[in-house]
């Protein structure tokens, strides 16, 4: 099936949050320029009429002064204390946009500055501490078997540390969201991945009911986390500046360089490996610790965290295990979700550690993996028993065979010698991601979702899952119009709108087509049922029966209804951190092939090719264009973004200076997918948006290592890290 | 904003004596925009400004070859050379230059005479043109035409010879042969990017031209680096180019790159480009 909102995209005519026409007031934040101290005063300029403007600060919140999400630590606007630069203190609103802009600039904010923290690697001062007794926002831990005892017998043991670095979306479509009161509701359409997150966001700091609060989701241009938990604020912003404005219409978009300062960035990661092996290679003992930058307030890093460590001995099986997992308090601005949700940077650090380690005790790589790549009944960290989806090994190898890895091994080693100062080499990186929210989660959210048919015979499915370019809308009407022998313009998806569509649970962790796809199959069985029609009634003779029902019951709706059940045999024990962490994996297996110009220590990645297994892929072309922009970002985050910061904020917020591949510095990316259809998914399908931005970073880092016999434990491994890199070699 | 309209490049000169007259400012001058626009979003006063449009000023657009020297009418763009196959036959730096500049967008606005004017350390046709021995033609209202030696042209970060009443009206390089060209750009990804490193390197009857970019406030001419590759002395390694790009250039740690960065990466540029063409490089 094609995209559906394709061609609107390609030919400009879908209507972006900005596109609409707007009458109303623009809102402009007033930042903190301070990473940490008490607020003493908010100084408004004599030059500048305030009465013209709608001014909000801390004590117009009607509720709680606070972002729901899993703490209550983030306030909407900061009131008496600051924790990081560009923290939101006050709002304005006025007609005109460049009004409202040169406002902002009249409000002074008088902070007596405390001490602030802003490396999250080493032990603060007492002065620094500002959560807990230790600034640690969350702890984890798995252990499994006894890691001291089997490392004292193990043959080898290979130590390394790695490190990651912030990560900025780069969604095309800047935030921004427009607010208003209609007949006493607060309504808030933009640009978000999930609506109902931002609805529990306005009751509680609104204080109202959840009738008293619409929130819809405009079309959006792109999410990859950023949109997570970060519409919230924005929403609640715009929302206090109606309310106070009498329920005007007020808009807010962020320009380029304040989304890119004030808003969230993937975790920065320090992970320490201590891994002991048998003769053979065979893991014994893997001991690991992850620390995470949570910034200044809590926001999602507990379970950024927990995936991470999850994820951090890899698709491997070994039995003593011990996986320790901080996240730290900075006075950075918080970061927040991103695609992959801290698996990226454990599978990172494990990946290239599994390179340091053979080269360490004289082992292929490939054959280190394959020695130790988790087989049918074995289990993972938190004690898993993997069963089913593709033969790990037989990925592996495929990918190496797509690749030609042992050919271009050879062909490079002679390359090398020949070239005067170009050098080229081969990565691997074998790989797992867990689709769906971690452990309970799922149950927790316990998902609904609507089908209803229609007056006319088509069918509507009402889901808040949201459209933000990874193909929502298309899968949801194939999969409707499939489960239901409709063609795929009979089946009706509009804006998310909290007011007319359940909660089917955020838009993230890979488990829309996966978790909440299965949900579309099951309300529409639902309202097949209704109808009192078996699966045999489908296509027209169904709208009929559609129709028909509806004729008869004018004053009825006609929905099925589906709520998230948990597949048989899952269990998960939050206490412990054992058990069935995710109902299922997907796996990968990718190889980079990489150039080194020693003139300019710049790497070009000259191929890709990515194997994976994500279940029954439900289109062919989404599906490889979900890995290639995995693939893209991975080889930014590999080789060229690299967050600047001042005083814990990005200074590097503009695209001319936060490096983004282009066209020019992608591979042709060969993408194949194993399909082994997953029981429990929408179509079969397990996750896989995610899947694709674990794999890349450390197959392109191991191919710089092998083109270079260094080894890089640091990304992004840009040019000036490269060459410091190869100084510490030559000198050592 | 006030834009202004010449229809020729007199009258173009004109309006900038007379804004100086009026208002005490001239007019800034409009060729493709690509620079003017990029800081427009973030400046106020650039919004209060008036400008002058040149591109009525059709005299400017020609690119000719003559016997001594090719002349590049001050609104050439990149893409004018990039296309003019008789002009980068004998001129090939300029088209690697021309298609390193931004992309195919910017290559077709953004001219050669604007790359100059905007006296940014970091252009990418500045070092091309200079290692060509380029000369800048000026023209104003009150003083007429004078020609400028593109490597007399800056005087520090971002200040150029011209005066506010002066347009650069032509750049003119001369004709002969050479027997080593070189262009590199070393750029924070490898299209879109702004140098970090950029580097034109030229042999001919006049002798060697090192010509540096992003290394030091303004596009600059290796005088030291220059001098060694005259002298033919011996190097053995990139480090043996170190001493005279400390004597030559002064780069910054910025939020694109750092000094020492930069310096290593020009030596081994130079290094390794050279060692295939100069005997005396090992
Ligand atoms: C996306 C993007 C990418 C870019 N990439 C590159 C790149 O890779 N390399 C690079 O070097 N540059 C790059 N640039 C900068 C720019 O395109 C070049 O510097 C270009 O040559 C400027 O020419 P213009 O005609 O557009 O100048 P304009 O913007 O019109 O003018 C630039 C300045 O020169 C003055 N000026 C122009 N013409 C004259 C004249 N005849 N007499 C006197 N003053 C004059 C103007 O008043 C202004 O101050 C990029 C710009 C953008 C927007």
């Amino acid at each position: 099936m094609r995209r559906l909102e394709g061609l609107a995209k390609l030919t400009g005519a879908e209507r972006f949050i900005d596109d609409e026409p707007f009458e109303g007031l623009w809102g402009m934040t007033v930042r903190s320029p301070f990473p940490r101290g008490r607020v003493r005063e908010l100084r408004f300029s004599d030059s500048i009429d305030w009465s013209e403007f709608t001014v909000v600060t801390h004590e117009d919140i009607p509720g709680a002064n606070a972002v729901y999400l899993m703490e209550l630590d983030q306030p909407v606007l900061a009131g008496e204390y600051v924790r990081h630069v560009h923290e939101a203190v006050a709002l304005v609103a006025h007609p005109s946009r460049a009004m409202a802009r040169e406002a902002i600039a009249g409000i002074e904010i008088i902070v007596d500055p405390d001490e602030p923290v802003y490396d999250y690697r080493v032990t603060p001062d007492q002065s620094q501490v500002q959560y807990g007794e230790d600034n640690i926002l969350k702890r984890l831990l798995i252990d499994k078997g006894d890691v001291e005892a089997a490392l004292a017998q193990a043959d080898h043991i290979v130590e390394g540390v790695y490190e990651t670095g912030a990560q900025e979306h780069v969604y095309l479509e800047n935030q921004g969201m427009i607010a208003r009161v209609e007949d006493g509701v607060v309504v808030v359409r933009g640009s978000m991945q999930c609506p109902y997150y931002v609805v529990n966001a306005l009751k509680h700091a609104l204080g109202r009911a959840e009738h008293e609060v619409r929130v819809i989701q405009a079309p959006t241009g792109g999410g990859f986390g950023g949109k997570e938990d970060y519409p919230s604020i924005i929403a609640l912003h715009t929302a206090l500046l109606t309310l106070k404005a009498g329920g005007a219409p007020v808009k807010m978009i962020y320009d380029r360089s304040e989304d890119m300062a004030a808003t969230t960035k993937r975790h920065p990661s320090r992970v320490r490996h201590r891994t002991g092996l048998d003769a053979e290679g065979r893991l014994v003992a893997q001991h690991i610790e992850v620390v995470m930058d949570g910034g200044a307030y809590v926001t999602l890093s507990p379970v950024v965290l927990s995936r991470g460590i999850i994820h951090a001995a890899g698709p491997y099986a070994c039995d003593n295990v011990r996986i320790e997992g901080r996240a730290v308090l900075t006075n950075a601005v918080p970061f927040g979700a991103f695609r992959g949700f801290g698996a990226p940077q454990t599978h990172f650090a494990n990946e290239r550690h599994m390179d340091v380690v053979a080269k360490q005790i004289g082992m292929d790589p490939v054959e280190l993996r394959r020695v130790n790549l988790i087989r049918e009944g074995q289990t993972t960290a938190t004690g898993q028993v993997i069963t089913g989806g593709a033969d790990r090994v037989g990925l592996m190898d495929r990918a190496l065979e797509l690749a030609q890895f042992n050919e271009k091994r050879r062909e490079h080693d002679s390359f090398n010698v020949a070239n005067q100062y170009l050098r080229r080499g081969v990565g691997l990186a074998t790989f797992h991601h867990g689709a769906g929210f971690t452990g309970s989660g799922e149950v927790y959210l316990a998902s609904r979702l609507l089908v209803e048919g229609l007056e006319d015979g088509r069918v509507e499915v009402l889901t808040a899952s949201t459209e933000m370019g990874q193909g929502m809308l298309t899968i949801f009407t194939d999969i409707a119009s499939q489960a239901l022998g409709l063609e795929p313009g009979d089946i009706v998806l509009r804006d998310p709108d909290t007011s007319r569509a359940p909660n089917s649970g955020p838009t993230v962790a890979s488990r829309t087509a996966m978790v909440v796809g299965r949900l579309v199959e099951k309300a529409c069985e639902a309202m097949r049922a209704r109808l009192g029609v078996d699966k045999h009634t489908r296509g027209e003779e169904l709208k009929r029966a559609i129709v028909e029902w509806r004729r008869q019951h004018p004053d009825e709706r006609l929905v099925g209804e589906s709520q998230y059940e948990q597949p048989p045999n899952v269990n998960w024990d939050d206490e412990t951190y054992q058990g069935d962490a995710y109902a299922t994996f997907s796996w990968g297996a990718y190889v980079a092939e990489v150039e080194v110009d020693l003139r300019t220590f710049n790497t070009r990645v000259l191929d890709f090719v990515a194997v994976q297994e994500v279940g029954r892929v439900l289109n062919e072309t989404l599906a490889r264009g979900q890995v290639q922009g995995g693939v893209v970002q991975g080889i930014g985050w590999a080789l060229l973004e690299e967050m600047r910061t001042r005083d814990g904020a990005m200074i590097n917020n503009q695209l001319t200076n936060y490096i983004i591949p282009t066209s020019d510095d992608v591979p042709s990316i060969r993408v194949e997918f194993q399909e082994e259809p997953y029981e429990f998914g929408g179509g079969g399908a397990k996750g896989l948006g995610e899947l694709p931005m674990d794999g890349p970073a450390p197959a392109i880092a191991n191919a710089v290592a092998a083109a270079l016999n260094v080894d890089p434990k640091v990304i992004p491994l840009t040019s000036e890290r490269l060459m410091e890199l190869m100084e510490t070699v030559a000198t050592s | 904003m006030t834009v202004l309209m010449p229809e020729s490049l007199d009258e173009a000169c004109a309006m900038l004596a007379e804004g100086i007259a009026k208002n005490g400012e001239a007019p800034t001058p409009i060729a493709g925009a690509t620079d003017l626009f990029v800081e427009w979003p973030l400046h106020a006063d650039a919004h209060s400004r008036s400008y002058l449009d040149m591109s009525g000023a059709t005299e400017l657009r020609a690119a000719s070859i003559e016997d001594d020297a090719v002349h590049l009418g001050a609104l050439t763009t990149y893409w004018d050379v990039v296309v003019n196959h008789p002009l980068v036959a004998e001129f090939p730096l300029l088209l690697e230059a021309a298609r390193q500049v931004g992309s195919v967008q910017i290559q077709t606005r953004g001219t050669w005479a604007g790359n100059i004017a905007n006296a940014s350390p970091a252009a990418d046709g500045v070092p091309v043109l200079m290692a060509y021995d380029a000369t800048v033609v000026v023209q104003s209202e009150a003083r007429g035409r004078r020609a400028i030696p593109l490597d007399q042209f800056y005087l520090g970060y971002k200040k150029t010879q011209l005066a506010p009443d002066e347009l650069i009206v032509d750049i003119s390089l001369p004709r002969g042969l050479r027997s080593v060209e070189i262009f590199e750009k070393v750029g924070t990804r490898r299209a879109q990017a702004i140098a970090k490193v950029g580097l034109a390197i030229t042999h001919s009857e006049a002798g060697w031209r090192v010509v540096a970019a992003s290394m030091a406030p303004v596009v600059t001419r290796c005088a030291h680096v220059e001098h060694m590759l005259e002298e033919q002395k011996i190097v053995k390694t990139p480090q043996d180019f170190l001493n005279a790009i400390e004597a030559d250039v002064s780069p910054i740690d910025d939020v694109r790159s750092n000094a020492r960065y930069r310096k290593t990466v020009m030596s081994r540029l130079l290094y390794h480009d050279l060692k295939a063409r100069c005997a005396w490089i090992e």
